[in-house]
């Protein structure tokens, strides 16, 4: 068996290296999919276009927007004039956040009432607006706290009343800045390794399908068996080595950081290309032409790139999104991915991923082979 | 340009699609599917994020903290740990997304010197919900903060004054409840006419060569002209009908609201169509095969509609160069377009910017396919 194997693989990697478009879908796409990916694919907020409007020109209320300019969360853009000239700049997307201050601002703060900022957001991508109000309310929260701390010390001196105050302080671990580049850049490992190795597979056997030599392979004493691991071997082996190309420009040039062990990621490598072999070459037994291969890759492959927690959290999904989750192995991948590559996590807490991949390249193997010997007779 | 011929070349482009039924299915079936996958998948609100708590305390203060929390819409308390090793497993694993601990000396320093921390454990890895929960578990904290500075003044028998000087009085505009589907599926119409578009046309020109059928139909008195318009107008119908399709699940079934005139959609999405059909018809003039038209196709318009459009990562977020990037995809314009009509309403008037940027690129690119398309024949 052996003996026939190796020319079947040594024709598949002649294949791949005289294929000049293949050697260079291989190794361009991936690394500028992931620049573009690593630049481009954030939900980091900083530096919000911010318009004011200060009808009040007292001492707190510049001191106030000193605080806004301060931080680097916000851009001082505009300084309006009138309440209809920040309607206008918020309507033509000008600014994404607008303060107000209205007249009367620092004598009911001097008379100890409660004074308004009015705060206008354009709420047309919720999750930058949610994110920046966030910040609005640190900001201002921040400038209060101090106002009244400095109030009491001039007015009441020590013997006033005290301020009572409860206040949470951040800790994020694994990530201490919140760089959303160290979320994004191993969930594009994730699916680029899924897309390559699905398409790369699926289209080598159909196109000899559609070229007719898969007949002439059939009529020599090659065994099936021996042409599906013929032909998944060497796929597997660039998908090892696509994955270690992605993830050497995500360390090199992203600065992501590698905590774990590199074997807990082989291990997990491993049993995820295993699904994506068997996903392609089940594929490639529904398909007859390299051009249904493609578009059936396409909606297969978007629900798997969309339900994975790439970059959307599965939780926030209605219930049957989520359990179509379960048998989506770039879900449990990308736990590996991320736990082994930022959290440090070994087996013993990935062994659940890992045995579901293991399960799902188990069935999908056999369904595929199964299914491809039939397509054979 | 003749009408019969122009006429001609069209009804011959309806037959083609007609009898191959596998293709006009995913051209009317894939937005459908794309509709439904990503308006329900793509969903960036958080509700009930599992926390877990870590009260080294446990006293009374501590207990009335957790209580703020589990009133909270957007936390869910999965496991009250004991120890610090059991909490560092639960983010281990994923289980919860955050901790929250309240330190042995909690009370005793409220008490005593007023002020007290409580610590969020973050699983950053996530780092968008890792901001969203801070800034909710913020929240939750300083409404117990002031709480208890309400009920410890009531004690000393004194006026509420002073207690907040701020208010910070916010007004979201255009999607008032912040709703991330209100701008996810606006822009996700965009992305779907985009990549539907692109496809369907990249095939036409290169089946023709494929077939051998192009040399046929050089040889019949047809200008080059009025081949690509030709085949052009069918998919300009279908895109219609995917467009039509997609703006209508959009509003009857996703809800978003939309404040705009049909006119200004219409005409922006007609604009629109021209420049993605065009391109997809000049992807398939230059690469004779179908296999790689359509595949150049989807990559050069999927990633770049996805990634760099602003449709859901916003653009004056990236870096500057990425942000100069942007103004050559297409899709950017469309979806500035789009989202401003759905949720602003804002009238043709004040949209000249990109509609004006989308004109010069329809032009740009007919004009290169047709150039494209004489240098083939000869």
């Amino acid at each position: 068996m052996f003996a026939r194997l190796v020319p079947i693989m040594i024709k598949e990697f002649l294949e791949i290296s005289r294929d000049k478009a293949a050697r260079f879908l291989l190794v361009v796409p991936p690394i500028l999919q992931m620049l573009i990916f690593g630049y481009a694919a954030s939900f980091e907020v900083y530096h919000v276009s911010t318009a004011v409007l200060d009808l009040d020109h007292s001492q707190e209320s510049r001191e106030l927007v000193a605080r806004f300019t301060s931080s680097n969360r916000f851009d001082i853009v505009k300084v309006a004039a009138s309440q209809r000239e920040i309607n206008k700049i918020i309507d033509a997307s000008g600014a994404a956040v607008a303060l107000v201050i209205h007249a009367g601002f620092a004598e009911l703060l001097r008379k100890g009432q409660a004074a308004p900022l009015q705060v206008i957001v354009d709420g047309t991508n919720s999750n930058t607006a949610l994110i920046a109000l966030g910040y609005v309310n640190t900001i201002a929260s921040g400038f209060a706290q101090d106002y009244v701390t400095d109030l009491m010390q001039r007015v009441q001196g020590a013997q006033g009343m005290r301020q009572v105050r409860v206040t949470l302080e951040q800790r994020p671990w694994f990530n201490p800045d919140l760089n959303g580049r160290w979320f994004f850049v191993p969930g594009v490992i994730g699916t680029l390794t899924l897309v390559l190795i699905v398409n790369l597979t699926a289209f080598a056997i159909v196109r000899e399908r559609e070229v007719g030599t898969l007949e002439q392979i059939m009529v020599s004493p090659v065994r099936p068996a021996e042409f599906i691991l013929g032909k998944t071997v060497p796929f597997f082996l660039v998908g090892l080595g696509e994955v270690a190309l992605v993830v050497t420009v995500g360390l090199v040039w992203f600065r992501i950081p590698f905590v774990g062990n590199p074997f807990v990621l082989l291990l997990g490598t491993t049993l995820f290309l295993l699904c994506t072999l068997a996903i392609g070459l089940l594929i490639s037994t529904v398909c007859s032409t390299q051009q249904q291969a493609f578009s059936t890759n396409f909606l297969i492959l978007s629900p798997f790139f969309i339900l994975s927690g790439f970059a959307y959290p599965i939780a926030s999904m209605p219930q049957v999104l989520q359990w179509f989750t379960y048998i989506n192995p770039l879900r449990y991948y990308l736990v590996v991915i991320r736990g082994t590559l930022l959290k440090g996590v070994g087996v013993s807490v990935l062994w659940p991923d890992f045995a579901a991949m293991a399960i799902l390249a188990l069935v999908l193997l056999t369904l595929s082979i199964l299914r491809f010997r039939k397509t054979l007779e | 340009m003749r009408l019969r011929r122009l006429n001609a070349i069209a009804v011959k482009e309806v037959l083609q699609i007609w009898r191959d039924p596998r293709s006009l299915m995913i051209a009317l079936l894939l937005p459908f599917t794309q509709m439904f996958l990503f308006g329900y998948g793509v969903n960036l609100d958080l509700k009930h994020l599992p926390i877990c708590t870590f009260d080294r305390e446990g006293s009374q203060a501590s207990q009335d903290l957790f209580k703020h929390f589990q009133a909270s819409l957007y936390f869910a308390i999965a496991h009250n740990v004991k120890t610090y090793p059991e909490m560092v497993a639960a983010i281990d694993r994923g289980d919860c997304r955050a901790g929250i601990v309240v330190p042995p000396d909690f009370s005793e320093r409220l008490n005593d010197a007023g002020t007290a921390s409580v610590q969020a454990i973050l699983d950053g890895t996530d780092d968008n919900t890792a901001n969203i929960a801070f800034a909710y578990a913020a929240a939750v904290v300083s409404g117990y903060s002031n709480d208890i500075q309400l009920s410890w003044l009531d004690r000393q028998g004194r006026t509420l004054q002073q207690v907040t000087p701020l208010v910070v009085q916010s007004r979201v505009w255009f999607n008032e409840d912040l709703v991330s589907r209100n701008f996810i599926i606006p822009g996700l119409v965009a992305v779907i006419m985009a990549m539907v578009g692109a496809q369907l046309t990249s095939l036409t020109i290169a089946r023709e060569w494929e077939r051998g059928t192009m040399e046929l139909l050089v040889s019949t008195p047809v200008t080059s002209s009025e081949v690509m318009f030709g085949k052009l107008i069918p998919y300009l119908i279908l895109g219609w009908l995917d467009a039509a399709f997609c703006l209508t699940i959009a509003v009857l079934w996703f809800a978003v609201p939309f404040r705009g005139t049909l006119f200004a959609l219409f005409l922006t999405t007609t604009l629109f169509l021209a420049v993605v059909l065009s391109m997809g018809y000049l992807f398939s003039v230059l690469i004779r095969s179908q296999v790689g038209a359509s595949q150049i196709a989807l990559v050069a318009t999927l990633l770049p509609a996805m990634l760099l459009s602003g449709y859901i990562f916003p653009i004056d977020q990236m870096p500057p160069f990425i942000q100069d990037l942007t103004y050559l995809i297409y899709a950017r314009y469309y979806v500035t377009i789009i989202k401003a009509i759905f949720l602003k309403g804002i009238g043709i008037g004040q949209l000249m910017m990109p509609i004006l940027f989308l004109v010069i690129y329809a032009l740009a690119v007919v004009g290169l396919a047709a150039r494209a398309f004489r240098k083939r024949l000869t």
